[in-house]
């Protein structure tokens, strides 16, 4: 599953651009293939680019430059209805006017089935999502958790290949979502789909893809499984996005291969691994993940660089202990620890030595 | 909301101090319900004096017309004591003839002549001149009467009379439907000639109907350009669509008369561009062509603005889920956005076509002889003939049609989904 520009992919992006007013790109040249079966995200702030993207691949916007693929085919100039993909909205977008019978009914009127074949494949859609005493309720007598099921069941009724999902649980609560996350991840499992997920929640996007695509400013930043994203992120955007991060402004001291070290702004010397450095004496972020901060020198591994930090605020958040610190000068520096026992309790100004690993500090270009 | 002394309340919940909930929930509630009556008290005062009361008025003339009645006391009482079909006699003419003296004393003849005219054309004089010599008649009051004038005689007159000597009276509505009561009492309708009103009630309904009809297919449109243009764009459409508004309603039909007459700008441009010939010169206004074109541009804000308001509301999503579920873009239009623009569909066709049914103006200025409509027959009788009672039975009757098309509307989509803006 890793990122080829063929057209081998069963959806492919090859050198797509978009623009709306003709005079900037939203999307800048995008490259993308998606295997068959797999669960994509396309990840961002709002503005970057992700759902002109999706919309492109349902067909309601059209690639100004670029060809998008499906299953080998050219869809640039396929209207939306013939294209047969399954699209699940933000809102819902199921028909206030219908029940919800008749709304899984629609996708299999228009194609011509008959009466017997809909009923049956109704039913056994709306089962599928646990709503089948529902069928004969109306849009807006139900929960909004309901009706994100039977919009999934109406995407899915008449067994597309590709389905599309445009934060589809942006409006719900956050339990409900995470119910939700497992239950789209348990269907893309057991019905093979190909899933192509938009959202701006990175949670969402760790906990269901197989990969990630990190949209900003119309351009994919990184391409990665959720794993790698997040312990190896490409650049400063990635890292910041994904997750909560630590940065440190400095300067590249020593560069060897695998590693470097980076003289921060109040002088002190930190380990880091280089990841788009490219030459000595240069300006660098280094990014560290706050749970791989540590204070005892035990923990580190032997000649590791430890630095400096006073200690300004501890919250107990149950689980874990979250450390707000300074160092080299910034007051915002986040340490969390786990709650153990024996766990050794800071307090407000204390002074301590921090460090990390060496491959979790990560050197990347200073934005 | 002061005492909460003795009386232990009865009922099952109480204030800590033992009033009734109820109770003190309707005391903690009066001010503020009689400060709300009290900003809409001017209102309703307004309404009450300038429109119900009026209106109630202006209606109970079409049941209710004492012209006659209350100047021919003696005949009334004749009427009274001899029921329909009984012969004419003397005692009926001595009644007549003390009715006709008082009336002289009054001056009230012309108006219990006008009454009687309603219902037989030309017998007001008859009132007027047998008045002016009833005092120096001599009995038998009979045949003084019938050598003044044979009329006295006609029993239609005496028909039209003891109908006359109550001032109730359905003799309007069945005016208004092109019926009389022939010499029998019995209801017939009238000769062909006369029957008009059957014939212009039909006319402005159907009229209506299709000035609606044609409105809400120019609006849609529109209404969904403005709903789905950026907002700029909409905004200089939403001016366009609003200008008749801010143009005097006199004006904007005088230039439908500049552009639509025979020697006229269309005509003019149509002949010019050789589409007609000079002699071929197309009759646009003055008959019903004029009125269906005027009114449609006038009545058309009022099938946009609410279907645009409705369209508003639609979000694209729909269109979109529709067409990536396999329809194409005919089919989504046409099972998924037309069912939910139904409510601005409803709201503009009933406002369209309620303005329409009382229209009068625009019928009066462009619509020539075929082109008018029931309200203007209305407004001659108010202002030309004067007969109120069949002008006010007239606008009952159109009152109660619009009301009848009301109440399909309620029971086909119902009222509660009507949505105005």
């Amino acid at each position: 599953m890793t990122a080829t520009t063929t057209d081998e992919g069963f959806v492919v992006f090859d050198h797509v651009q978009k623009s709306y007013d003709g005079e900037t790109l939203v999307v800048k040249d995008l490259n993308l293939s998606i295997a068959k079966g797999e669960f994509l995200t396309m990840l961002g702030p709002s503005g970057s680019g992700k759902t002109t993207c999706l919309m492109m691949l349902a067909g309601f916007e059209t690639a100004t430059n670029g060809r998008i693929l499906l299953d080998g085919t050219n869809i640039n100039e396929l209207p939306p209805h013939k294209r047969g993909i399954g699209m699940v909205f933000q809102n819902y977008a199921l028909f206030p006017h219908m029940t919800v019978a008749e709304n899984l009914s629609f996708p299999l009127e228009v194609r011509g089935m008959g009466k017997s074949e809909r009923e049956a494949k109704v039913m056994r859609a709306l089962d599928m999502v646990q709503m089948g005493k529902f069928a004969h309720r109306r849009p807006a007598q139900m929960s909004g958790g309901q009706q994100q099921r039977v919009a999934l069941a109406r995407a899915l009724v008449f067994d597309p290949a590709l389905v599309l999902m445009d934060e589809p649980l942006g409006a719900l609560d956050k339990q409900l979502r995470e119910h939700m996350q497992f239950e789209i991840k348990h269907l893309h499992d057991s019905l093979g789909l190909t899933v192509v997920y938009v959202t701006h929640d990175q949670g969402e996007a760790l906990t269901m893809s197989d990969r990630v695509a990190v949209f900003n400013d119309g351009r994919i930043q990184q391409l990665a499984p959720p794993d790698e994203l997040y312990e190896r992120p490409k650049n400063s955007f990635v890292a910041q996005f994904i997750g909560e991060n630590n940065k440190l402004p400095g300067i590249v001291e020593e560069l060897d291969g695998e590693k470097c070290l980076v003289r921060l702004a109040t002088g002190e010397i930190i380990d880091a691994t280089p990841v788009n450095i490219r030459h000595k004496g240069q300006e660098t972020l280094v990014s560290i993940r706050p749970e791989r901060v540590e204070f005892k020198p035990e923990m580190m591994p032997p000649g590791a660089h430890m630095i400096d930090a006073e200690v300004l605020e501890v919250i107990y958040m149950g689980d874990i202990f979250r450390t707000r610190m300074k160092v080299a000068g910034s007051t915002d520096f986040v340490m969390k620890s786990r709650n153990t026992i024996g766990q050794t309790k800071l307090h407000p100004g204390q002074h301590v030595k921090i460090g990390w690993h060496p491959a979790d500090a990560r050197a990347l270009d200073p934005m | 909301m002061t005492d909460a002394t003795t009386d232990l309340a009865t009922g099952p919940i109480t204030t800590n101090d033992g009033r009734p909930l109820k109770e003190a929930l309707a005391a903690s509630l009066a001010v503020r319900r009689r400060r709300a009556f009290l900003l809409v008290a001017p209102l309703f005062l307004f309404i009450l004096i300038s429109f119900i009361i009026p209106i109630g008025q202006m209606l109970g003339k079409s049941i209710y017309n004492d012209g006659f009645s209350s100047h021919a006391p003696a005949l009334a009482a004749w009427f009274d004591a001899h029921p329909a079909g009984s012969a004419i006699d003397e005692s009926a003419y001595v009644a007549l003839r003390d009715d006709l003296v008082a009336m002289k004393k009054d001056k009230t003849a012309g108006e219990a002549g006008t009454r009687i005219n309603y219902d037989i054309s030309g017998t007001r004089s008859l009132f007027t001149a047998a008045a002016r010599g009833a005092e120096k008649m001599q009995p038998p009051y009979m045949d003084a009467f019938l050598k003044l004038d044979k009329k006295w005689g006609d029993p239609n007159v005496w028909r039209a009379m003891r109908s006359a000597s109550s001032p109730f009276t359905m003799d309007f509505y069945l005016a208004a439907n092109d019926l009389k009561r022939n010499e029998d009492g019995k209801i017939v309708s009238v000769g062909e000639g006369q029957a008009v009103y059957k014939k212009l009630m039909l006319r402005t309904l159907v009229l209506s109907l299709e000035i609606t009809a044609i409105c809400l297919l120019i609006g849609f449109p529109i209404a969904h350009l403005l709903a789905t243009l950026p907002m700029r764009k909409a905004m200089l459409l939403m001016i366009f669509v609003l200008l008749p508004f801010w143009t005097s309603l006199l004006v904007r039909t005088t230039a439908w008369m500049v552009l639509l007459q025979q020697q006229g700008v269309l005509n003019d441009l149509m002949v010019w561009l050789g589409i007609i010939g000079d002699d071929g010169r197309v009759q646009m206004i003055y008959n019903q062509m004029g009125t269906i074109i005027a009114m449609t541009h006038i009545l058309l804000p009022f099938t946009i603005l609410p279907l645009y308001s409705v369209m508003k509301t639609i979000p694209p999503s729909y269109v979109r889920a529709a067409r990536s579920l396999g329809a194409t873009s005919w089919t989504a239009f046409r099972r998924v956005y037309v069912p939910q623009t139904l409510p601005g569909v409803g709201a503009g066709g009933l406002l369209v076509f309620i303005l329409a049914m009382g229209y009068y103006i625009t019928p009066a200025l462009v619509g020539g002889a075929d082109g008018q409509m029931i309200s203007n027959l209305i407004a001659f009788h108010m202002q030309k003939s004067l007969n109120w009672s069949l002008a006010a039975a007239l606008a009952a009757q159109l009152l109660a049609v619009v009301l009848i098309f009301f109440w399909i509307y309620d029971r086909l989509v119902g009222i509660d989904k009507m949505k105005l803006g």
